[in-house]
Formats: C-alpha cells, sequence, structure tokens
C-alpha cells in the first residue's frame, strides 16, 4: 500500500485562497485573510513485537477571517467544494454583522507582509512504506524489551507528516510552505516488588536523517523506565530543583505565556511592565530564530503574513521584547513581532556545563525528569505541579522519587537560575538546555 | 421525550450525512464488503457532521465569534489487537472505498465476508436532537455576554477585565458495524464562561466559573444559571486577592463537593478504562473484587444522566450508554470498556467507547464519573479536621495510570483550623496513590454534587466532554504542594 498522495497542489490550494478573498469583498468585506493546511501521513505502533494499530491520515481545513471595517468573523470548514467554501466565508460575513466595533482589528499592517519565503529547509520527505514503518517500530520496542527489567510495553509509535499551508490576504500577500514532520516514540513498563514503573522517549524531527536511531530510542526508554524503579517519596523541604532539558520547555513555555500580547492586554500575565526589566538572572539570554534550517519552529511568515526575524528576547536576563501578533500590538500600542501564532525557535543559549556537571555542582537537590498537572497560575506566577525525578546526595544521584510536588512563584524561580547546561534538548519549537533553580518548596511526607 | 420520525436520530443523520452524498445502505453493504475482504474479525464505518461556534467578549465588546464546519467519515478494520484506521474529510463514495482499502492493510489475506442485513439500533434518550446554535438569534447571543460583562463590572470596582465565551455545537453521528447494527446520534453541547481579572494594592486574580450541558441557549437564562457563573467568577477572584500562600506536606484534606470529582477521575477513573487494564498497564489491571476504597464508597460511570455534558444516548461504537459501577461498598467491581477491549477482555462493551472524531479511532473514555452519597453532615466533616486544607474548586488533574500516581490542582482553598475554615489560600497542587487515595477517605458527606458541565477530558491526544460529581469527603494524610512550611 501507498503513502496517500494529497490531491492538491499548492497552485490549486492558493486558488482556493483568492476565490475566499474574491467571495468575502464581494459579499462586502472590507479585509480579508484565508489559510488553508493539508496534511497526510501515517502512524503505526508496534506493541508485544507486532504491529497494533496503522493509521492513515489525511486532513484540510479552510479557515477565513473577514473584516467588516472594524468588526470581525471567522468560521472554517473541511469541506473544499466552492459551495462549501463560499457558506464558510458568507458564515463569517454573516458573524461581522454581529459582532462589535474594535478599533484595534484588522489585518496587519500591508508593509509587514514577508516580500520572499525562503527555503528553511522544511520539506523532507521519507516515503516510508506502512511495512518499513512497522519494522522500525518492531525493532525500536524489541530494543527496549531486551531490558530483563521490562516487564510490559505500551508499545513504540512511528509517525511521518507531510503538510502544505497557504496564507492569503488582501493586502495582496500570498505565502506558502510544505512541511514534513516524522517522529519515533517508545513507552515501557518495568516492574519490581509488585509496583510499576513507565517512562518513554521520542525524536522528532523534520528531516529523518536527523531522527535517533530506533535502536538508542528503544535503550533509552528502557534505561529511563528502569532507573525508576523503587521510587520513594522524600520529606517536605526547600531545595535546589534541576529540570532536565526537556522539562526545562515547559518554564520557558510559561515565560511565553507571560510575555505574548494577548496576556499583557488583558493583564493576565505575572510579567506586566517589565519590558527592560530584570526577569531573569545574568545567565540567562533567549533568542529567536525563526529562520533557523530545518526548526521545528522554523518559518518565513506568521499567521498574518508578517515576515519573521531573528531577535534577541532575553540579554542577560534583560526582557528586550514581547511576543505579539498585529492585534495585540495594536493593543498595547506597539508593533506586531511577527509571532501571530506563536514563537517560531525559541533558543535558550547553553551554558558549559554537562548534565552531570549540573548534578554534581548542585551537590544535594533534585533533578526532575517528569511534571504532570497543571498548576501553573499564568497571572500571579504561582508554580505548583507533580513530579518524578532523583535525589542528589553528594553530587550524585542516590535514588528515584515520586509523589512529590515542585512549588514556587515563576517571578522568582526565572531569577533564581542558577546554572545552565549544555545539553540542548531541540525537539520542539523551544530549544533549550537543563536548567538548576535554587531554592524550590518540594512537598512530600 | 419526542420520537416523531424527524426527530428520530437515525432519520435525521442519514437525511443530513448521507443522502446529500448520495450514499445509502447499499453502498454501506459495498464500502464492508472490500473492508472486510480481509482476515479482519470486524470493522466499523463512523459518520459524523460536526458544527460548532463561539462567540468571545473582552474590553466589554464582543469582538470575534468563529463558526466552524468539519464533516468526514472514519473507518475501521479490527483483527486480534490490531487496529488499521483510515478516514475522509470528503463523504462521497470513492472516498469511502479507498479508505476501506486503507484500512483493511492490517488484515491482509484471508476471506472475504460481508454484511448481510442491516439492524437498526436505538440508543437512549437524554436530550433534544434541536441545533443549539439555532435556539437563540445571534443578536441575542451578543446581547447576553454584554449583560454578563456589565453585571460582573458592577458586582465590584475591582473587577479591572471581563471575558466571556460562549460555545456551542451540533454533532450528528451515524456508525455502521460489520454485524450489521447501524446506529446514529444526534447531539448538541453548549457551554458558557465567564473568566474575571481583579486587581487591589498592585497585586491582579483571576476568578472563573461556567457551565452548560447537552441542551439550548436557553438553558442560560433558567435559574439564573448565566448570572450565578458571573457572582461566583467574582467572588472567586476577590477571595484570591486575600489569599495567603498554601502550605506544604502530607495533611489531612476535605474536598467540596462537585467538581472536586476530578479526584476520582484521574485517581481511579482512567486506570479502569479497559484498554489499560486488557495490557496491563494500570495499577488496577487484575485486582477486580480487591479492596480499594474505604467501605461505603461506591463510584460508577453513568453515561445515561439527562442532558449532561458526559451522557450519550449511544457511544461512538453505536453501543447504548449505561450506569456502570466501578466501585461498590469499596470493591473493585468492574472497568470501563469498548467493543475492542471488551472483546480481549471476554466480557461486553460497556458503552465507553468514545472518539474525539471521525479522524481518531475509539477507545474506553469516560462519560459522568461520581461517587454516591454518605452519610456525613458536610459541616461534620470539616469539624472533624484539627489541622488541614479544604479545596472547593479545581483547575484540571493528571494521572500516571501506571505508578498510579495523580495530580489535581486547587484552584479555591482554604486553611482548616481547630475545625474551622479559616484563611483562603493560593491554589497548589495536591499529589496521590490512585489505588491508596480512596483507602484514605474517612468521611463522605451526604451532598452528592455533579459539576456544572465544564470538563473536558484528554487522552492519547484526544478530548471529550465529561462530567464528575462527588460529595464531600475527608481525606486522610494526601500531600499539599504549597509553598508554605
Amino acid at each position: 500500500m501507498e503513502l496517500q498522495k494529497s490531491p492538491y497542489t499548492v497552485d490549486k490550494l492558493r486558488g482556493l485562497i483568492q476565490f475566499c478573498l474574491d467571495e468575502a469583498k464581494k459579499q462586502g468585506s472590507t479585509g480579508v485573510e484565508a489559510s488553508i493546511d493539508v496534511e497526510h501521513g501515517l502512524s503505526v505502533t508496534a506493541r508485544l513485537g507486532d504491529v497494533e494499530t496503522l493509521e492513515n491520515h489525511n486532513d484540510r481545513r479552510l479557515g477565513v477571517t473577514v473584516y467588516a471595517n472594524t468588526k470581525k468573523g471567522s468560521s472554517s470548514t473541511t469541506d473544499f467544494e466552492l459551495p462549501a467554501v463560499r457558506e464558510a466565508v458568507t458564515a463569517a460575513c454573516n458573524i461581522a454583522k454581529f459582532t462589535e466595533a474594535d478599533e484595534c482589528a484588522g489585518l496587519a499592517d500591508p508593509d509587514r507582509m514577508a516580500t520572499s519565503v525562503m527555503d528553511l529547509g522544511l520539506d523532507c520527505p521519507w516515503g516510508l512504506a506502512p511495512d518499513e514503518a512497522v519494522e522500525i517500530a518492531v525493532e525500536c520496542e524489541d530494543r527496549a524489551r531486551e531490558f530483563s527489567e521490562i516487564s510490559n510495553s505500551e508499545g513504540a509509535s512511528i509517525s511521518t507528516n507531510r503538510g502544505t499551508h497557504v496564507y492569503g490576504n488582501t493586502h495582496g500577500f500570498v505565502g506558502s510552505y510544505v512541511s514534513t514532520r516524522h517522529s519515533l516514540s517508545c513507552a515501557v513498563i518495568a516492574e519490581q516488588n509488585g509496583a510499576m514503573q513507565r517512562d518513554y522517549w521520542y525524536t522528532t524531527s523534520r528531516n529523518p536523517k536527523d531522527l535517533q536511531s530506533a535502536q538508542d530510542v528503544g535503550a533509552q526508554a528502557a534505561q529511563r523506565t528502569i532507573r525508576r524503579l523503587g521510587a520513594k517519596k522524600i520529606t517536605t523541604q526547600t531545595t535546589p530543583v534541576i529540570f532536565e532539558a526537556s522539562m526545562a520547555r515547559s518554564l520557558l513555555s510559561h515565560f511565553v505565556s507571560a510575555v505574548s500580547g494577548g496576556a499583557l492586554y488583558r493583564q493576565a500575565s505575572f510579567l506586566l511592565d517589565q519590558l527592560n526589566k530584570k526577569v531573569f538572572s545574568d545567565l540567562v539570554t533567549i533568542t529567536e530564530d525563526p529562520h533557523m534550517q530545518g526548526g521545528l519552529g522554523s518559518s518565513a511568515f506568521d499567521m498574518e503574513g508578517v515576515a519573521t526575524q531573528p531577535r534577541t528576547l532575553v540579554a542577560d536576563g534583560i526582557l528586550q521584547g514581547y511576543v505579539l501578533s498585529s492585534y495585540s500590538a495594536r493593543k498595547l500600542g506597539m508593533k506586531t513581532t511577527g509571532n501571530a501564532g506563536g514563537i517560531h525557535n525559541l533558543v535558550l543559549h547553553p551554558g558549559q556545563q554537562t548534565l552531570e556537571e549540573l548534578i554534581s555542582g548542585m551537590q544535594r537537590g533534585l533533578l526532575v525528569t517528569e511534571l504532570i498537572g497543571l498548576g501553573v497560575n499564568n497571572v500571579t506566577g504561582d508554580y505548583s505541579r507533580g513530579a518524578v525525578g532523583y535525589w542528589v546526595e553528594n553530587g550524585t544521584i542516590q535514588y528515584p522519587v515520586e509523589e512529590i510536588t515542585v512549588a514556587g512563584n515563576l517571578k522568582s524561580m526565572f531569577q533564581k537560575i542558577i546554572a545552565i547546561g549544555c545539553d540542548v534538548d531541540r525537539r520542539g519549537s523551544i530549544i533549550t538546555p537543563s536548567v538548576l533553580v535554587d531554592d524550590m518548596m518540594v512537598a512530600g511526607s | 421525550m419526542t420520537t416523531e420520525n424527524m426527530e428520530n436520530p437515525l432519520e435525521l443523520a442519514r437525511e443530513t450525512i448521507l443522502t446529500p452524498s448520495g450514499l445509502d445502505e447499499t453502498n454501506l453493504t459495498q464500502a464492508f464488503s472490500i473492508l472486510m475482504d480481509s482476515s479482519a474479525d470486524a470493522g466499523d464505518i463512523y459518520f459524523q457532521l460536526r458544527k460548532q461556534e463561539v462567540w468571545s467578549l473582552e474590553d466589554s465588546i464582543v469582538k470575534d465569534a468563529s463558526y466552524n464546519l468539519s464533516q468526514g467519515v472514519g473507518i475501521r478494520a479490527i483483527k486480534g489487537e490490531k487496529s488499521g484506521f483510515a478516514y475522509s474529510d470528503e463523504i462521497v463514495l470513492p472516498a469511502l472505498l479507498e479508505s476501506c482499502k486503507a484500512a483493511r492493510a492490517i488484515a491482509r489475506g484471508g476471506q472475504g465476508g460481508s454484511v448481510q442485513s442491516w439492524k437498526y439500533c436505538t440508543g437512549n434518550e437524554l436530550y433534544l436532537p434541536d441545533n443549539p446554535l439555532d435556539s437563540i438569534s445571534e443578536t441575542e447571543k451578543v446581547d447576553m455576554l454584554r449583560l454578563l460583562d456589565d453585571l460582573a463590572r458592577k458586582q465590584d470596582p475591582r473587577i479591572k477585565q471581563v471575558m466571556v465565551s460562549l460555545a456551542g455545537s451540533h454533532e450528528m453521528i451515524l456508525v455502521a458495524c460489520s454485524d450489521g447494527q447501524i446506529a446514529a446520534d444526534v447531539r448538541p453541547l453548549v457551554r458558557l464562561n465567564v473568566s474575571v481579572i481583579a486587581e487591589h494594592a498592585g497585586r491582579l486574580e483571576q476568578g472563573s466559573a461556567g457551565g452548560g450541558g447537552r441542551v439550548g441557549y436557553d438553558y442560560f437564562a433558567q435559574q439564573d444559571r448565566a448570572h450565578s457563573y458571573v457572582s461566583e467568577a467574582v467572588r472567586m477572584a476577590l477571595l484570591n486577592l486575600e489569599a495567603v500562600d498554601a502550605p506544604a506536606g502530607s495533611m489531612n484534606v476535605v474536598l467540596g463537593p462537585g467538581w472536586p470529582g476530578v479526584l476520582l477521575h484521574e485517581a481511579v477513573g482512567h486506570g479502569l478504562e479497559g484498554d489499560f487494564t486488557y495490557k496491563g498497564t494500570s495499577a488496577f489491571s487484575g485486582r477486580v473484587g480487591d479492596r480499594v476504597a474505604s467501605k461505603g464508597i461506591t463510584v460508577v460511570d453513568d453515561g445515561t444522566l439527562v442532558n449532561r455534558r458526559g451522557s450519550l444516548n449511544i457511544d461512538d461504537e453505536g453501543t447504548a450508554t449505561q450506569c456502570t459501577v466501578l466501585i461498590e461498598d469499596g470493591t473493585l467491581k468492574g472497568f470501563m470498556q469498548d467493543r475492542l477491549n471488551a472483546k480481549l477482555s471476554n466480557t461486553v462493551s460497556t458503552g465507553n467507547g468514545r472518539r474525539e472524531s471521525y479522524a481518531h479511532l475509539p477507545m474506553p473514555r469516560m462519560t459522568n464519573t461520581y461517587m454516591l452519597a454518605g452519610e456525613y453532615d458536610p459541616g461534620e466533616i470539616i469539624s472533624s479536621v484539627d489541622s488541614g486544607f479544604y479545596a472547593v474548586n479545581f483547575g484540571g488533574g493528571q494521572v500516571d495510570i501506571t505508578s498510579g500516581k495523580f495530580v489535581f490542582s486547587a484552584s479555591e482553598a482554604y486553611l482548616i483550623e481547630k475545625g474551622k475554615v479559616t484563611r483562603p489560600v493560593k491554589g497548589a497542587t495536591l499529589i496521590g496513590d490512585g489505588p491508596d487515595v480512596l483507602t484514605r477517605v474517612s468521611m463522605v458527606g451526604n451532598d452528592l454534587q455533579l459539576d456544572t458541565g465544564v470538563g473536558t477530558c484528554g487522552k492519547e491526544g484526544q478530548s471529550v466532554p465529561v462530567g464528575v460529581g462527588q460529595p464531600t469527603l475527608r481525606i486522610d494524610g494526601l500531600t499539599v504542594g504549597g509553598t508554605a512550611n
């Protein structure tokens, strides 16, 4: 069986965008923008040595936003037949008759549109046949199950996707790009004295050549699971905490939320009015690199067609800019930063130390490898989440811990970043090494 | 409820989804003959048409609204533990047959089988099939949001920002199975949410409240519901302005009634889903008959509550929903099953086979999960605690079903000192062990409440609406993740 090919050429999709723009103008809109995402892919899960699920993905969605001067309406559809698309446009126009005037509403300024769409190395198709996908998933899970402590498995999954994104608006801008994303993951279970532990590992990239091998993913999943056996609670105390790189990513995502225009103009952020002020410790420099070759967050233009540009967001702890769309920028009396739809490759600059060196430097404290729950208040910065990890004493890992929480306030946690590792995790649009945060409250027994 | 012909879900779904695409039972038979021309044991074809809208207000203006239409057909072939799956967002015969070929690849070879005759199954009648999007006019929707904004701002000058959203969806599904069963459901769902930010002396705090169900928008005007969400959101934001740091460590905890039932959803619910129990990956696998809760505790999953958010007339595999006893008088009784895992576990589906959409595979999911009432007066439960933590509202939660460790995060909580509720404290995450926590419940209140209709559960990337509920509970020794010593 062949991976299903998309029946849509970029030209055909651009034509559909133009149809939306024309149709909305005909219905009286003063400004229109439309976007299309078409994606197809394959995902396979193997469990206990055999294929468990084989899924063919084939998704499409068209969204249109219309402005009747400063009144806005939006709609979307999965039906690409012209009558259905016209109906979607009509629905959006109808909504704009009822919504209220908002002086900040409208398309981004025309002079901010991207003028060229550079090749960012995002389209690297794999051409993986289902049989090959099954083979890789089985190999990955088999490797994990070779470890004698591994007693059960949730399986290994492989997925490969290729999608086309097209955006256009009535400033005359139409941009498109094709991108791929491939992933391999494995989750296994180990058992000791009747208690089970589960952990996982994954690799993901635009280019299949950049994926970790099936053997490595399987082995790492098994090792991470096995080292959790015998986990216990620790006593309630104040202690330094190392957030392993993949968990440090979540800390940075809280930062992005707090400096995003939507949170700022609603006064729903713990980082209000902090521009040019010190929001992190001196060690922290954060840049945004939208044009990184093959980056998972790379894009030449944002969701409004605005050209993206590399910039420094935090320099030596000092906040240099916000994360704004044209709407939130107008609300704040500022200019868009090309972040409609989010951040494009946020990079926390690494330090010199390996994770082992961070651990030995910490001497005594907690290494967090998994966080659960949603205990983060973006308005106040109050932070309290369930954690899994390892207790460190004399600079070395002593034993695994579980059923504990780590708590603090993000404002002070950011200031208390006292070390940054060099173990960079690139598996997302936030690219970060591990970080060591001093003085967190850990609740346990 | 009425049983008029056009209000029959099957007729409605057929007229709305199949007829415009020129499809009928003959085509379904043709599709199954392709799907089952393999060694597949079973298969199903799931048609879905969903219309959704969201209206939102902030800065005292109704700024935006969006309308979304999604439709498609998902096809699954099952062989033993294996599932092959494909879907199309074009509901036309060629795409349907193509997807059948893709899905059957999981069960290569084998004999061709087909559906001989169709049997039409009916489910529960828990809600009306009317489209909530049309239940009030656009002008009325806008007016409602503006009125609520005004109401919130008038309640207290410290309220600086008000956000209100009104969401509705109307979903039709029709599912045909290789055993010849065809069933359909027409599902309305509405939700209203009010969120406010209060400011005092340079401090900002938020509060939010909301509700909904499988009803029309007029539900919010009844019994002053919309007004009560506003008052509740304002009350919570103002209360949080006074809150001190939450304590850290293990302590006695009293949970209020209603939404705190998210405890049950996380601590035991997920671990009792049939896929995890079949695979042996849940901390509850193989434990039916064991004592997993204090005596007197009974927990059910009930998809048959009238008009509730988590309820369904039929699940997404065409099985009528039911009330399933999970824990009875402290003993683990059973699991929640979809068809696949029920068959693998030698039992029958409990009507818990759910999926986010046609583009997702079904799996065992909760509906409305709650604990039955006990005998204690809530006041008596609080006064029994010398020093502890009283949590009455929560954000969300999460569980590791393998280790059993779960969290849920309080958004409104108080200290209990010498049997009295004293100061409000900031939100904190509570963490515990699922198979253990219900054995630590020492008192169950007589005040069972279900939540107001706000829950959405995520599992393996799929979101579905759910409900929870419980009476006031006292739990001895739960870890509270605050920041104060």
